[in-house]
Order: structure tokens, then sequence, then C-alpha cells
């Protein structure tokens, strides 16, 4: 088990300075002089050159790389150029917003994914599963800011059950916020549920067909205990396989869903630090998305193993 | 390959043996192939047309007649500008494909010379390309994106370049995967035997023996490049106007949902029914080039 985790926090480990070395790469050094774009062309250059001393512009790049791993590990990020503030409070404000919405896309996603994707399978060839695996193929083509704006238009515009957009903040209560984030997280859901569907029923079908199936059934245990209990537990690799993939395509559809629901989230954070050219909030936005991703892939392997211990052995 | 049972009755009757019936007849019997096939040739089809013709000029501004419903003028109404929308969708299909071919060309270029790379030098080579993919594999195509906006600033090459650098780990990796199972056959070991050398058995070997995971690939990865190119440019990172866009069609219909809800429905109907018909192509593909890769059913 150690070495096993070794070797994954290894993994883990590089990816990070990789990415790290890439954001670097592509906003620090690839725009130039950051100074100049921050003062706009028409600034003069003892501004330009105050200003990039002021920020740090005129030291060699590697300092400037360790300087600000150095900060992403101690939690010193800097200042935003737009804003003033420290780009750790502007971040972790937004988040309040971000993680909770991711998490509940997720959850939605999964009840709905592995009830699909179970009953599909336990229906195989049938109406049923042809009914539900032709929706899920609709689902997976349906890009989810049209399915949030289309969620918008009848919820909203017609029923007026919920707000069209905007977040109040937690302050009014879970039971507001979580109102008004329940279009968003049903948008995000809605795709990827329809992904994680198939691939479930794919692996529940697979499971049914192993001779355990037949022995808890000869057992007397019921159908629906054998599908719930043996059959989901063995199928869950692919399914928590293609779950960790999605995370990242989940980060990326909070960027967008959060600007269709006008939520002052990471996205909205990043998009408003694209528009003031406030390169270092981007810089650290970005950073810490890529960090989630390999993360959660990193919990995803060390998650294979719990769920099945031969793939250490196997490993190793 | 199992052969169907009329063709099993058609070799024992009949003196000549009877040939395995060929790639189409047994594409238009295939439910997804079909349908995606027809989605997929509409979506050429509607993009070649509007070099040529479009019911109104996309680009011409008529602010009297904005904001109408479905007429029979304009078949599905116009925008806030008093444009078509039905010559606007046409337009928007150019964008979509310009975006699918040559972001995928990127990923399917790069991504499979790195993947035959790896499984042909193995070793230290292997390792380096599997580990740049796992680095590239941290940034979704959004976020490549934002980074290239964010330096370079919108525009649809950024857009473009963006979706291709994210294509490129998945051909490499689904590359190499493939690739190394070629690698282990006999006749590529007869091969070497033979004195081939790595370059040879890679074009002549690997290469085609893999073409049909890759081609299966294109297609998904062309419905993804569509959904990317329409989120992108939704939020003003992609296609910029004047250029007509789906995704941007669509943020300029939320601002008018209370007055004209049609145009919300429109463009993403365009995209889902692209995006639907390349994954039918994709899924039906599979089953017909390799039926080993066939889903269970």
């Amino acid at each position: 088990m150690s070495l096993f985790l070794l070797k994954r926090l290894a993994t883990l480990i590089g990816t990070l300075i990789g990415a790290s070395v890439i954001v670097f790469l592509v906003l620090e050094i690839l725009p130039g002089n950051a100074a100049q774009i921050l003062m706009g062309p028409d600034a003069s250059p003892d501004a330009v050159a105050a200003l990039a001393t002021k920020l740090g512009l005129d030291q060699p790049a590697w300092t400037r790389y360790w300087h600000w791993v150095g900060g992403l590990l101690t939690g010193n990020l800097g200042d935003s150029y737009a804003y003033g503030s420290p780009v750790l409070d502007l971040i972790l404000e937004r988040l309040a917003l971000t993680v909770p919405l991711a998490l509940m896309a997720m959850t939605l996603t999964t009840v709905l994914a592995l009830v699909v994707g179970v009953t599909a399978a336990a229906r195989h060839n049938r109406l049923g599963d042809v009914g539900l695996m032709g929706l899920a193929q609709v689902g997976i083509a349906i890009p989810n800011f049209w399915f949030a704006i289309l969620l918008i238009l009848v919820f909203s515009v017609k029923l007026q059950w919920f707000s069209a957009g905007g977040f109040e903040g937690w302050s009014e209560g879970v039971g507001a916020g979580v109102k008004s984030l329940l279009l968003p997280a049903l948008s995000l859901a809605v795709v990827q549920a329809a992904i994680l569907a198939r691939i479930t029923r794919s692996a529940v079908l697979e499971v049914l067909r192993e001779d355990f199936v037949r022995t808890a059934r000869a057992k007397g245990v019921s159908r629906r205990a054998v599908l719930w209990l043996h059959v989901l537990r063995n199928a869950l690799i692919p399914v928590i396989t293609v779950m960790g993939m999605q995370f990242s395509e989940l980060l990326a559809g909070t960027i967008v869903v959060e600007n269709v629901f006008y939520l002052p989230g990471l996205g909205r954070l990043i998009f408003q630090a694209i528009s003031n050219r406030d390169l270092v909030v981007v810089r650290n936005c970005v950073m810490l998305l890529a960090a989630l991703v390999v993360i959660v892939n990193f919990v995803v392997d060390v998650l294979y193993a719990v769920i099945d211990p031969r793939i250490k052995a196997s490993d190793v | 390959m199992s052969a169907p049972p009329s063709s099993l009755t058609a070799v024992i009757g009949a003196p000549p043996p009877a040939r395995p019936p060929g790639f189409w007849s047994r594409a238009w019997r295939h439910r997804s192939f079909a349908i995606g096939f027809v989605l997929t040739l509409l979506l050429v089809a509607a993009a070649l047309l509007s070099l040529v013709w479009t019911p109104w000029s996309p680009y011409e501004m008529d602010m009297p007649a904005k904001l109408q419903s479905p007429t029979a003028a304009h078949w599905l109404g116009t925008d806030a500008f008093g444009r078509d929308v039905a010559s606007l969708l046409l337009v928007g299909a150019r964008a979509s494909i310009l975006v699918g071919v040559i972001a995928v060309g990127i990923g399917l270029v790069v991504g499979t010379a790195l993947g035959l790379l790896a499984a042909a030098r193995r070793g230290w080579v292997e390792e380096a390309v599997m580990r740049v993919c796992d680095f590239s594999m941290a940034f979704p195509a959004i976020l490549s994106a934002i980074m290239l906006t964010a330096v370079f600033g919108a525009g649809i090459v950024n857009a473009i370049v963006a979706i291709g650098i994210y294509n490129i780990p998945t051909f490499a990796r689904i590359t190499r995967a493939s690739a190394n199972a070629v690698w282990s056959r006999e006749y590529v070991a007869a091969a070497r035997a033979c004195g081939k050398g790595a370059f040879a058995i890679t074009f002549q070997h690997v290469l085609p023996n893999i073409s049909a995971v890759l081609i299966v690939q294109v297609t998904i990865r062309f419905a993804i490049a569509i959904l990317a190119e329409a989120a992108l440019s939704y939020l003003g990172l992609g296609t910029q106007p004047p250029q007509p866009s789906w995704g941007r069609m669509l943020s300029e219909a939320q601002t008018l949902m209370f007055q004209q809800p049609l145009l919300a429905v429109w463009p993403g109907l365009a995209i889902a029914l692209a995006v639907l018909g390349l994954n039918l192509l994709g899924d039906g593909l599979r089953d017909l080039l390799d039926p080993r890769l066939a889903r269970s059913r």
C-alpha cells in the first residue's frame, strides 16, 4: 500500500510542478511586460518601468517563479492589480459559491447516473432501457449552457419559480443559497449524468454476467439486493474513473454556467480578471483549477485501490 | 463479424462464394450510424450551402423587422438587429466545422505522432510523452482558452489552438495504448525479424491497424470541439462579431429571453443536433469498423 501511495504521490507532485511551470510560462513569460499590458500602450516608459519594479518584474524569471510557488505554498498570492486586495481573499470569497455548486452538481450527477444506469441495465434491451439510453444520448449532445438557458426560460421566465440568476450569499440562509444554486447545478449535472449513466449501464451489464451474481441469486438473495449491493459495487471502478475525468469537465462547466446565471463564483472572477487585464488573478485561479483537477485524479487513483485491492498488487 | 442468416443460405445455395456484405450495406442497417451520418451530412451541407446561398444576408441589419417570430419570409424569425435567424444558423455551421476540423486536426496529427513515438521507442521517451500528457490533462479546453485569451486577447484562432492542445493528450494516450497492442503482435515480431526498422513498422503495420480507433475518436472529439467552440463563443472568447456563431447567438439571445424566447432555442438546437449526429456516427463507426470495440448491448 505504501509503495503504491508513494508512486501516486510522486506523480501528483510532478504533475503539479509541471502544471505550475506551464501556467507560469504562459501567463508570466509569454505576455512579455505585464506592466505594459496593465497600463496600456499609451503609458510613458518611465511609468511602465516604475510599475515593473513595483511588481517585481525586473527580477529574473526563475526568481519570480520561486517567489510565486513559495507564495502558493504559504497562501501569499500577492495583490490583485485591479482590486488592490489580496488575491487569496478574492479567491476564498468566490470559492464559497463555486465549491458548493460543484459539489451539488457532482452529487446530482452521481445519483441521476446510478439510478438511470442501473435501471436501464436491469431492463436490458427492453423499452425502458432503449428509452433511457436514447435520452442519455440526447443529454450528452446538449451544451450545458444551453440547458441552463432553457431552465431559465421554463422555471424563471415562464413559471417564475426561481430567479433568473444572481446569488444573495449564504447570509440569507442555507435554503435560499441552495435554491439559487439548484438550476445551475442541475444544468451542469444533467449533461454529465447522461455520460455517466451510459458508463454505469455498460459496467453493470458486464458484472451481471459474472458467476457470483448467479451464486448470490441461487442463495436466495433478492434480485434488487443483488443489483444494488453486489453488482453496483463491482461495477464502480469504471464509473469512478469516468467521475474523476468528469470533475475537470464539471469545473470547466462551472466557469460557463456561473456566467449564464451571473453567479459571483470563481468563473466570474476569472472573466472579470481577463477584462481587467488582472494577470495575477488569472494566473492563480487557473493554477487553482488545474490543481483541483490533478488532485481529484489522484484521489480517484487511490480510491480504485480501496475499492479493488487487486490494483495495488498489480501496480507495484 | 458474424454473417447474417441470409448470406449464410446464399453461401450454401449458390456455387460462387457470396462476398461478405460491404461496409455501406452493413452501415445503413446500423441505426446509430444511419441517423448520425444523415445529421452530420446536414451539418456539412448547411455550411457548404451558406457559402453560395442564404435566404437573407446574415450581415444585413433591418431594424424595423427586429425580433420577429417565424414567418414565411423569415422561417425562424429575426434577431435583435432584424437579421434572419435561419441565415445566421447556416453561416454559423461554418464556424463550428472550421474549429472542429482544425482543432481535431491538431490533436490528431500531434497526438498520434507522440503516441506512435512513445509506442515505438518505449523507455524514457514513452515515460516523457505520457507525463507531458498528464500535465496537459490538467487544463480543460476552457482553461487553456482562458490563459491564451488573457495573453493574446479573444479570438477564434486562440479558441482553435486551445481546443487543439486539449485534444493532443487524448489522441496521444489512445494511440499509444492501441499501438502498444499492435507492437506485441506476432506479425510485427516477424517484420522485425525480416529486418524492418521501427519507422517502417510504424507506418506499414501499426498505423493502418489503429486507424479504426482513430477514426472513431475523430468523430467523438469533433463533437466535443463543437461544444467547446460554442461555449467559448458564448463566453465571448471564440468567434468574434460580425462572424455568426451558434454560441454567440445564444449569449445575445439570453438578454432577450423575455421579448423573444425562441431566439434562445434555435442555436442550441443546432448545436445539439450537430453533436448528437457526430456522437451517433462515432458509435456506429465503432461497431462497424471494429466489432471488438463495440459497446455491450
